[in-house]
């Protein structure tokens, strides 16, 4: 009943803006914080629109999601500037933090999201990790462990590094 | 004696609010005013937020300015006010050890700065900042006093090259999308990673540079192209835009006449094949973001299949300043066919990171040397790469070249998106360039075949060297792909692609014949083609790799020579960058 409510206000914000298929799928992931199946079929339906175009575009724009994020999301970025200060190295600590296996990206408790990015643009403080969009510059390894740490206690970030 | 006037201006860029810059803020607001402070100085005290003067490795960069008279802190933290208030503001003082250095003077002086100079001075948020330096003069000149053509004519006089991809001249694709009868006409403004300081630093002159734009071509409505990610850019930019509207800047009848324009936001995703402008428009039409074939071209027909310009927010950044300071003015700075100036992202193993404006033409020593300061911990330069991934690498034998359109695709390189990594002694060569080519396969958009599969190949060929089981033939092999797909990709992202393989094995052969002939990596980094060892005679058995090994494969007791066992080593290195006797060998 909630779900159809979001979902009709969603459909009814489309229709009346005219807005594209970007855009509707950006406003799912709003809602739910990721792009659940069933309702990209509930839309396929309403909209008269082939799963597959949805499909066709959640796959290919790294940012939509099929499953679930956690609570907290952790991006490394991996641009040029970062990996030769070590992003990788970080990357790789982490998902060994939070045991992440192959495929993995969000832990089993539903607490951290793990996530890469391209280049942001903030080179000049590389490597960075951005945590829940604040931008932590001169990580490495070791503080960003000591963060992730913080969290077990908290929860929720609460501070810078 | 009149009380002096007492300015604070504090860095919060993206690199500002990173390093803490809005707790600095904070602690001179709360320091000036419980201490009472305020009481004597508080009515003359007034705080400035600016955004990025590019000095990032150096931030939090806070000037205190008292009667004019400005003094630059660097690396400033909360810590650290009550000593600069009362030494400084209250007694006149400044506190030398945490003034900017020489390295911050030398940054600056050397640079030119037209489209970045703003960034850092003025407060992003005010627009009374900017009409102070003239803002919107050149839109109401060229809107109130100017024909459209004549608009078109000083930008193609001034010389003024697209500052984003391939470098064609921006005034001719403004001209040819304004002789196009088909009407409604677009322009749209890119605002890529580069151009994240110029929108946190100086928003007005990117709108304002739009509105000239787009009155010049005959658009009603223009774009904003951004990833909702860069907030403090959108949001910056969004504050600009209301701004400008309730000045009548923007909206109906500027500046009284009959011209109106609008600026809307389009939030991009984030794929680097949006910085290619036909897959840009694709995606503001909500699609998947994949190339046209051109032509036509988008100046005849772009988005919606109207004309439409696209221009990067540092080309946009430079127009005002063209039509209000003149074409003569613009084309005196730079070399004969590359005008002006370019902003460069100096990164990588470079003392001095940041964000550099410098006059097309200037050589590559002197932005690393000069500007950068040279290499970290006084190692030797390998090679530079330009131009983003894409880019090429330019060999440290190559140093004195000048940085402009022609003499780097001379090399191979590209001005690109500005993008400038340094690589020292510490990088491999082959390693870098598999790791430029992984970048790009995974942005591979995946229409047309040359790149969807090229950059697959390459990435396992490059791949199969690091791992050290490159055999001699798959040399040839790269270099037939790259040839194919430089010449048959459908867009830029396809036919450069292969840029970062093809400088690198010209300048680095043996390089690459090292890894391949000898199965050995000469800087050290290929995991798979080095080895660790305990020099004995050096080890004084203080225990420090054996605490950082992950895998416990260093054994010994205090104070007797340790063992590394070979077979449980990951080759991380951590006991190579924690021992303090240099007794781990890597080879």
């Amino acid at each position: 009943m909630e779900q159809d409510k979001i979902l009709l206000k969603i459909l009814r914000d489309h229709r009346e803006n005219n807005r594209n298929l970007i855009h509707l799928l950006e406003k799912i992931q709003d809602a739910y914080g990721y792009i659940p199946e069933d309702t990209v079929y509930w839309f396929s339906g309403k909209l008269d629109i082939p799963a597959s175009k949805f499909y066709g575009i959640i796959t290919f724009y790294p940012k939509f999601r099929l499953n679930p994020t956690g609570k907290n999301t952790i991006t490394v970025c991996c641009g040029a500037a970062c990996h030769i200060k070590g992003a990788d190295k970080i990357l790789e600590k982490i998902r060994e933090t939070l045991s992440l296996k192959d495929e993995e990206d969000t832990t089993s408790n539903l607490l951290f999201t793990v996530q890469q990015a391209t280049c942001i643009g903030a080179c000049s403080i590389a490597p960075v990790v951005i945590l829940n969009d604040q931008v932590h510059g001169n990580t490495d390894s070791d503080k960003v462990v000591k963060l992730l740490k913080g969290f077990e206690k908290e929860d929720e970030f609460i501070g810078y590094i | 004696m009149t009380d002096p006037t007492i300015e604070i201006k504090v860095c919060l860029g993206t690199s500002g609010k990173a390093s803490g810059g809005e707790d600095v803020l904070r602690a001179f607001k709360k320091f000036i005013q419980e201490s009472g402070i305020e009481a004597r100085v508080g009515s003359r005290c007034s705080y400035k937020t600016v955004g990025c003067r590019g000095f990032c490795s150096k931030d939090v960069l806070v000037d205190v300015i008292v009667n004019d008279q400005k003094t630059t802190y660097q690396s400033v933290k909360p810590i650290m006010v009550e000593k600069i208030v009362t030494d400084h503001i209250l007694n006149g003082n400044p506190v030398p050890q945490w003034t900017a250095t020489e390295d911050y003077d030398s940054f600056h002086d050397k640079q030119y700065k037209i489209v970045l100079g703003p960034c850092g001075e003025i407060s992003p948020d005010s627009l009374d900042d900017y009409l102070k330096i003239n803002g919107y003069k050149a839109a109401r000149k060229a809107v109130t006093k100017m024909l459209p053509d004549d608009v078109i004519s000083v930008v193609i006089n001034s010389g003024l090259r697209g500052r984003g991809g391939s470098g064609f001249l921006t005034g001719k694709k403004w001209e040819l999308c304004r002789k196009q009868p088909e009407n409604p006409h677009y322009i749209i403004c890119n605002v890529g990673e580069v151009n994240r300081a110029l929108a946190e630093g100086n928003p007005h002159a990117i709108i304002e540079g739009l509105l000239i734009g787009g009155y010049a071509i005959g658009a009603e409505k223009g774009y904003l192209y951004i990833r909702e990610r860069y907030h403090i850019s959108v949001e910056r930019l969004r504050t600009a835009i209301i701004q400008a509207k309730e000045k009548g800047f923007l909206g109906t009848n500027i500046f009284g006449s009959d011209f109106s324009f609008d600026i809307e936001f389009s939030f991009g995703t984030e794929a680097f094949i949006c910085g290619e402008e036909t897959a840009l428009m694709e995606s503001i039409e909500g699609k998947r973001a994949m190339p046209r074939p051109r032509p036509p071209f988008p100046a005849i027909k772009g988005l919606w299949g109207k004309p439409t310009v696209i221009n990067n927010a540092e080309t946009f950044s430079n127009i005002p300043m063209i039509v209000g300071k003149g074409a003569e003015w613009f084309s005196s700075i730079g070399t004969e066919k590359s005008k002006g100036t370019k902003v460069f992202t100096l990164t990588g193993k470079v003392k001095n990171n940041g964000l550099v404006e410098i006059p097309m033409g200037m050589s590559l020593r002197d932005i690393v040397y000069g500007i950068g300061g040279g290499i970290e911990g006084g190692k030797e330069l390998k090679a530079v790469q330009v131009g983003g991934p894409s880019g090429g690498l330019i060999p440290m034998s190559m140093i004195n070249m000048g940085l402009d359109y022609e003499s780097l695709s001379k090399v191979g390189s590209i001005v690109g998106s500005g993008g400038m990594v340094v690589f020292d002694e510490e990088d491999c060569i082959v390693s870098v360039a598999r790791f430029f080519l992984e970048f790009l396969q995974r942005e591979s958009c995946g229409k047309c075949t040359p790149c969807r599969v090229g950059t697959k190949r390459m990435l396992e060929l490059l791949t199969k060297i690091t791992e050290g089981k490159g055999e001699e033939t798959d040399l040839a092999r790269l270099d037939r792909l790259s040839a194919i797909m430089s010449v048959s990709s459908l867009c830029g992202l396809g036919r450069t692609a292969p840029n970062p393989f093809i400088t690198s094995f010209n300048h680095f052969k043996s390089e690459y014949l090292a890894h391949i002939r000898d199965r050995k990596c000469p800087a050290g980094v290929c995991k798979a083609l080095i080895t660790f060892s305990i020099i004995e005679e050096l080890c004084k058995g203080c225990g420090l790799c054996k605490r950082k090994c992950p895998t416990k494969a260093i054994t010994g007791e205090v104070k007797k020579p340790h063992i590394l066992d070979a077979d449980s080593c990951i080759k991380c290195g951590a006991c190579y960058k924690a021992c303090k006797f240099k007794a781990i060998k890597k080879v």
